[in-house]
C-alpha cells in the first residue's frame, strides 16, 4: 500500500482519475508478469513462498485500496473488509498448525 | 459528544448516521462475509494439499502461461470495470457503455478460459471425484467462476439499463455496487492464482 | 429540523395490501417481527413436543415408546428446530420490532430484503422438517459429524439437513447485513455508539458474528453435499480425507452460534434490569465491552468442543486457556447486573422475574461451561448428561428465560395491550421450577456417566429416579406453557390497555403509541443522553437539556415517506427454497427455483422501494 501512496498525492478528489487507474493497471500487469518469469528461475526456488505471497498482497492492495477505493471511502468499510479478511485468514493458519498441514 | 449532532438533515425520513451510501455499505458488510466463504475453501485446500492418494497432483496438471493469460484479462477487466465507472461519473455515456462491454467482454473470456481449464482437466483424469485435489480445486473454482459469472449477468443488465432507462451521474453508485462487487472477485483470484496455481504448482523438490 | 412540507403530494400511489396478501406483502419491520415471533413461537412447541416424547421415552428403563431410530430422529429435529427455528428466529422477532424503534429509525435499512430474510427462514424452516412428510428425519445429531453422515450410513434425512441449513443461512446473512447496516447508520441524531441500549448493541455484535461465521458453515455442508450428492471425497478417510476437518469447520461457526443465541437474552435483560430496579444500568461501557470481547474471543474457542480428538499439546492449551478467558467478559456482565439491581427500588413484575431467574439460571449454566475449559474434565464428561445440563442451563434457562422476558416486557409495545400479571407469574414459577427439576438431574446422572443419545438404559446403574425426575419436570413446562399460551392469546385481543409507557421507561421505544404507527415516529427525534425517555421524565437529574425533542403532534403524518409494500422478496424466497429442495431430487430440476429467484431479483430492483415524487 504505502508504494503506492505517490499516486494520490496531487489529488484531493474522490475517485482516482483515469489515468491513476490506468497507471494501477500496469503495475498490477508488471508484477503479473514479473510473478511468471520469476516461477521460471530454480535459484529462486526457496523464496518462492515469500515472493508469490508478498506479490500477491501487493496487488490485492492496489485493487482494495484504488479500484475499490478503499483508500478514500469510509474506514468503516476497511475494517469490515479487512476484518472478514484477517479473520479468514487466521483461521486458515490455526487449521494448518492443528491439523500439520504445513 | 454534543458537537458531532446532525441538526440539519435534508429530510425527517431517515437518518444517516455516518453518512455513507447504505447500499454501499451493505455490499462492504457482505463482501467482508464473503471473504470467509473464499477462506474456508482455500483453507480447505491447504489442509489437503498432501492428502491426495491418487494422481493427478497439481504439479503434473495445473498449467501457468494458460492461467497467467487469464489471470491478466481478469485484471484488465477490473480496469475497463473502474475506467466505466468514472465515465459514467463525468455522464460520458459512450464511453462508459464501451468500457462496461469492455468489462463484461473480458469476464466472458475468463469463464471461457476456465470451461476449457475445466474440460482439460477432465480430460487428463482429474474431476471432482479423483481425489482431493480435485475436489477442493473443482470446488473452490467453480464456486469463484459462479461468482464470475454472476457478476457478467450483472454488468450486461447495467448496460441494458443504461441503453432503456439511462444511467446517469446521480445514479452511478448503480455501477459503483457492481464494480465492488466485480473488483472482490478479481481480488480472491489474485490469491488463488498466488496460492493454489504459483505456490502449490511445483513439482516436489528434489 | 426541516419538515416535510415541502413534499409534493399524490404523484404516484402507494402500493398497499389488505388482509391475507398485506402480511405477504408487508416490509414493515413490526410486522415482519411479528411474522418471526408467531413463526418461532409454533416451532418452539414443536421442538417442546419432540423433547417431551425423547424425555417420556427414557421415563423408566427398557421404555419402548419409539423406536430406536426414531429416537435418533427426535432429538436431532429437537435440537436443530430450537436452535434454528425456535430462538435464533424469537431473537429476530426482537431485532426487526424493536431495533428500529430503540434508535429512533422508521424503519430499518432495507424493508424488501429484511422482508425476503423472513420468507427465506419459513421455507428453510419447511425443508428441515420436510423429513417428516417422507419418514426420512435427519438422525445424525444437530452437530452432524462425519463419517455418520456419509451415505453409507445416513439417508435422505441427512439431505433434508444439509439444505435446509443452507437455506436458513441465506436468511440469517441477509438479515444480519441489514441490521448491521441499519444499526451503524440510521441512527436517531445525537445517538451515538455509546448511547445506543444495550440490546441494540447486542443486535449489532450478534450481527456481526453471523456475518463472520455463518460463511464458514455454508462451506462445510457445501463440501458435506458435495461429498454426499457427488461422491466427492472431502470427509472420506478411504481417499485421504479428514473427518475432524467437518468438526473444525462445523465449530468455527458452532461456538459463535452459541454466543448468538445467547446475546439476544443479555440484552433483553440490560434494558429490562434498569427499567425495574429503577437506576441505569451498572458499568453500561463494561458490559457492551464485554459484549464485543464475548465476540472477539468466540472465534478463539472453538477446538474446545473437540478436546477429544487428538489435538496437540499446544492447541489444547490454547483453547483451554481462550476458553476460561471468555468467562470473563460473561462474568462481568452478571456483575453489572447484580449490581444493576443493588440499591435499585425493585419492582418485581413478570419481566423483572424472568430477569432475575436468567441469572440465577445462567450462572449455574456459565459455571458449568467453565468447567469444560478443563480439558481433564471435558474429558470425563464428553458426550455425558452433564453436558446436555450445561447446555440447557444456558438455552433454557438463558436464552428461553430472556427472551420470555422480552416478550412480557414488550408485548404491551407490540399489540398495546397489558399480559395478565397473574398468569405470567404462574407462567414463571412453573418454567423456574421445572427447569431446574428437568435439567438439574441432568448434571448427576451425567456424572453417574450416563451418556447422551441413547435410546434406552438398563435398570440397575442408579440413574433410575433421576430420569423419573427429569421427565415429571418436563410436565410441570408444559404447565407453565399452557398458562402462558392462554395468557398472550387472551391479552391479545383482551388485555388492559397498555398506553404509550406502561413501565416507566427509559429507551426511544416507549415514547411512541403502542402499537407504534406504521411510521413509528412522527418526526425523528433528537437524542441528548444514553437514557433519553427517563432523562426526559425527570429534568432534575440531567443536565438540564431536554433529553428527547421531535416530538410535535402538529405532524402531517399524510406526507411521511414510507416504502411500498411489494410481494416480489417473498417470490424471490420462493426460488431460493424451491431451488435447495429441488437440490435434493436432481440438481436440474433447482434451476427452475434458481429462474423464479432472477426474475424476482429483477423485478425487485426495478419496482420503485417507495411511491415517486417525493
Amino acid at each position: 500500500m504505502s508504494t503506492g501512496e505517490h499516486l494520490d498525492n496531487h489529488h484531493d478528489s474522490d475517485h482516482p482519475t483515469a489515468k491513476q487507474y490506468v497507471l494501477v493497471g500496469i503495475i498490477l500487469t508488471v508484477i503479473t508478469i514479473l510473478e511468471v518469469g520469476v516461477y521460471y528461475v530454480e535459484a529462486l526456488r526457496s523464496l518462492f513462498a515469500a515472493i508469490f505471497l508478498g506479490a500477491g498482497a501487493i496487488k490485492f492492495a492496489f485493487v482494495a485500496f484504488y479500484y475499490m477505493h478503499l483508500k478514500m471511502d469510509h474506514y468503516l468499510f476497511s475494517a469490515f473488509f479487512f476484518g472478514g479478511l484477517v479473520l479468514a485468514t487466521s483461521i486458515a493458519i490455526a487449521l494448518m498448525a492443528i491439523l500439520g498441514a504445513f | 459528544m454534543q458537537d458531532i449532532e446532525v441538526e440539519h438533515q435534508e429530510s425527517t425520513d431517515h437518518a444517516n448516521t455516518l453518512g455513507v451510501d447504505m447500499r454501499k455499505f451493505l455490499m462492504w458488510v457482505f463482501l467482508g462475509s464473503d471473504c470467509l466463504f473464499f477462506g474456508a475453501f482455500i483453507a480447505t485446500y491447504l489442509l489437503y494439499r498432501n492428502s491426495s492418494i491418487v494422481g493427478p497432483y497439481p504439479h503434473e496438471i495445473l498449467d501457468i502461461p494458460v492461467t497467467s493469460a487469464s489471470t491478466f484479462i481478469l485484471l484488465t477487466s477490473s480496469l475497463a470495470m473502474v475506467l466505466s465507472l468514472a465515465a459514467f461519473q463525468r455522464g460520458n455515456t459512450s464511453a462508459a457503455r464501451f468500457w462496461l462491454f469492455a468489462t463484461a467482454f473480458l469476464g466472458s473470456t475468463f469463464l471461457g478460459f476456465q470451461v476449457f481449464e475445466f474440460y482439460h482437466f477432465a480430460h487428463e483424469g482429474l474431476t471432482p471425484k479423483t481425489n482431493l485435489f480435485g475436489a477442493t480445486f473443482f470446488t473452490l473454482t467453480g464456486f469463484h467462476g459462479a461468482h464470475v459469472a454472476l457478476g457478467v449477468i450483472w454488468l450486461f443488465s447495467l448496460l441494458g439499463v443504461s441503453y432503456t432507462r439511462g444511467i446517469p451521474p446521480e445514479k452511478s453508485m448503480n455501477v459503483e455496487l457492481a464494480g465492488l462487487y466485480w473488483h472482490f472477485v478479481d481480488i480472491v483470484w489474485v490469491v488463488i492464482f498466488t496460492v493454489i496455481y504459483l505456490l502449490s504448482s511445483l513439482p516436489p523438490s528434489s | 429540523m426541516a419538515t416535510h412540507s415541502t413534499a409534493i403530494k399524490g404523484v404516484t400511489e402507494r402500493a398497499t395490501y389488505t388482509g391475507l396478501m398485506g402480511w405477504i406483502t408487508t416490509v414493515d419491520h413490526k410486522r415482519i417481527g411479528i411474522l418471526y415471533g408467531c413463526t418461532a413461537m409454533f416451532f418452539f412447541l414443536v421442538g417442546g413436543l419432540e423433547a417431551t416424547v425423547v424425555r417420556m421415552q427414557l421415563y423408566s428403563p427398557g421404555m419402548d415408546l419409539v423406536s430406536p431410530g426414531m429416537y435418533n430422529s427426535l432429538f436431532t429435529m429437537h435440537a436443530l428446530t430450537m436452535i434454528f427455528l425456535a430462538i435464533m428466529p424469537l431473537g429476530a422477532a426482537f431485532f426487526n420490532f424493536i431495533i428500529p424503534l430503540q434508535i429512533g429509525a422508521r424503519d430499518v435499512a432495507f424493508p424488501r430484503l429484511n422482508a425476503f430474510s423472513y420468507w427465506v427462514f419459513l421455507f428453510g424452516a419447511l425443508i428441515l422438517n420436510g423429513g417428516w412428510l417422507f419418514n426420512t428425519l435427519p438422525n445424525v445429531g444437530w452437530f452432524a459429524y462425519a463419517p455418520l453422515t456419509a451415505t453409507e450410513y445416513s439417508g435422505a434425512g441427512t439431505d433434508f439437513f444439509i439444505c435446509g441449513l443452507q437455506v436458513l443461512g441465506v436468511s440469517s446473512l441477509a438479515a444480519a447485513c441489514n441490521f448491521i447496516v441499519t444499526i451503524l447508520n440510521m441512527r436517531a441524531p445525537g445517538m451515538t455508539l455509546m448511547r445506543m441500549p444495550v440490546f441494540t448493541w447486542m443486535t449489532l455484535i450478534i450481527s456481526l458474528l453471523l456475518v463472520f461465521a455463518f460463511p464458514v458453515l455454508t462451506v462445510g455442508l457445501i463440501e458435506l453435499m458435495f461429498m454426499r450428492f457427488y461422491e466427492m471425497p472431502f470427509f472420506n478417510s478411504n481417499q485421504g480425507g479428514d473427518p475432524i476437518l467437518w468438526q473444525h469447520l462445523f465449530w468455527i461457526f458452532g461456538h459463535p452460534e452459541v454466543y448468538i443465541l445467547i446475546l439476544p437474552a443479555m440484552g433483553i435483560i440490560s434494558d429490562i434490569i434498569p427499567t425495574f430496579a429503577r437506576k441505569p444500568l451498572f458499568g453500561y461501557g463494561f458490559v457492551v465491552g464485554s459484549g464485543v470481547a464475548i465476540a472477539f474471543l468466540s472465534f478463539a474457542v472453538w477446538a474446545h468442543h473437540m478436546f477429544t480428538t487428538g489435538l496437540s499439546a499446544l492447541a489444547v492449551s490454547v483453547f483451554s486457556g481462550a476458553t476460561m478467558l471468555i468467562a470473563i467478559p460473561t462474568g462481568v456482565k452478571v456483575l453489572n447486573w447484580m449490581a444493576t439491581l443493588w440499591g435499585g427500588s425493585l419492582d418485581l413484575r413478570t419481566p423483572m422475574l424472568w430477569s432475575i431467574g436468567f441469572i440465577a439460571t445462567f450462572v449455574v449454566g456459565g459455571l458449568s461451561g467453565v468447567m469444560h475449559a478443563s480439558p481433564p474434565v471435558d474429558t470425563q464428561q464428553q458426550d455425558t448428561y452433564f453436558i446436555v445440563a450445561h447446555i440447557h442451563y444456558v438455552l433454557f434457562g438463558g436464552s428461553i428465560m430472556g427472551i420470555f422476558a422480552g416478550i412480557y416486557y414488550w408485548f404491551p409495545k407490540v399489540t398495546g395491550r397489558m399480559m395478565n400479571e397473574t398468569l405470567g407469574k404462574w407462567h414463571f414459577w412453573l418454567s423456574f421450577i421445572g427447569m431446574n427439576v428437568t435439567f438439574g438431574p441432568m448434571h448427576i446422572v451425567g456424572i453417574l456417566g450416563m451418556p447422551r443419545r441413547i435410546y434406552t438404559y438398563p435398570s440397575g446403574m442408579g440413574w433410575d429416579f433421576l430420569n423419573q425426575i427429569e421427565t415429571i419436570g418436563v410436565f410441570i413446562i408444559i404447565a407453565g406453557m399452557l398458562f402462558f399460551l392462554q395468557n398472550a392469546f387472551r391479552s391479545w385481543k383482551n388485555g388492559e390497555i397498555a398506553g404509550d409507557d406502561p413501565w416507566d421507561g427509559r429507551t426511544l421505544e416507549w415514547t411512541i403509541p403502542s402499537p407504534p404507527p406504521e411510521y413509528n415516529f412522527a418526526t425523528i427525534p433528537v437524542v441528548h443522553s444514553r437514557e433519553p425517555l427517563w432523562d426526559s421524565k425527570h429534568p432534575e437529574l440531567g443536565d438540564h437539556l431536554p433529553s428527547v425533542t421531535g416530538a410535535s403532534d402538529d405532524v402531517d403524518t399524510e406526507s411521511i415517506h414510507m416504502p411500498n409494500a411489494s410481494y416480489w422478496p417473498a417470490i424471490t424466497a420462493i426460488g431460493v427454497g424451491l431451488g435447495a429442495a429441488l437440490l435434493m431430487v436432481n440438481p436440474i430440476l433447482s434451476i427452475s427455483g434458481v429462474i423464479i429467484s432472477i426474475v424476482g431479483v429483477y423485478a425487485w430492483s426495478f419496482e420503485p422501494a417507495a411511491p415517486e415524487g417525493h
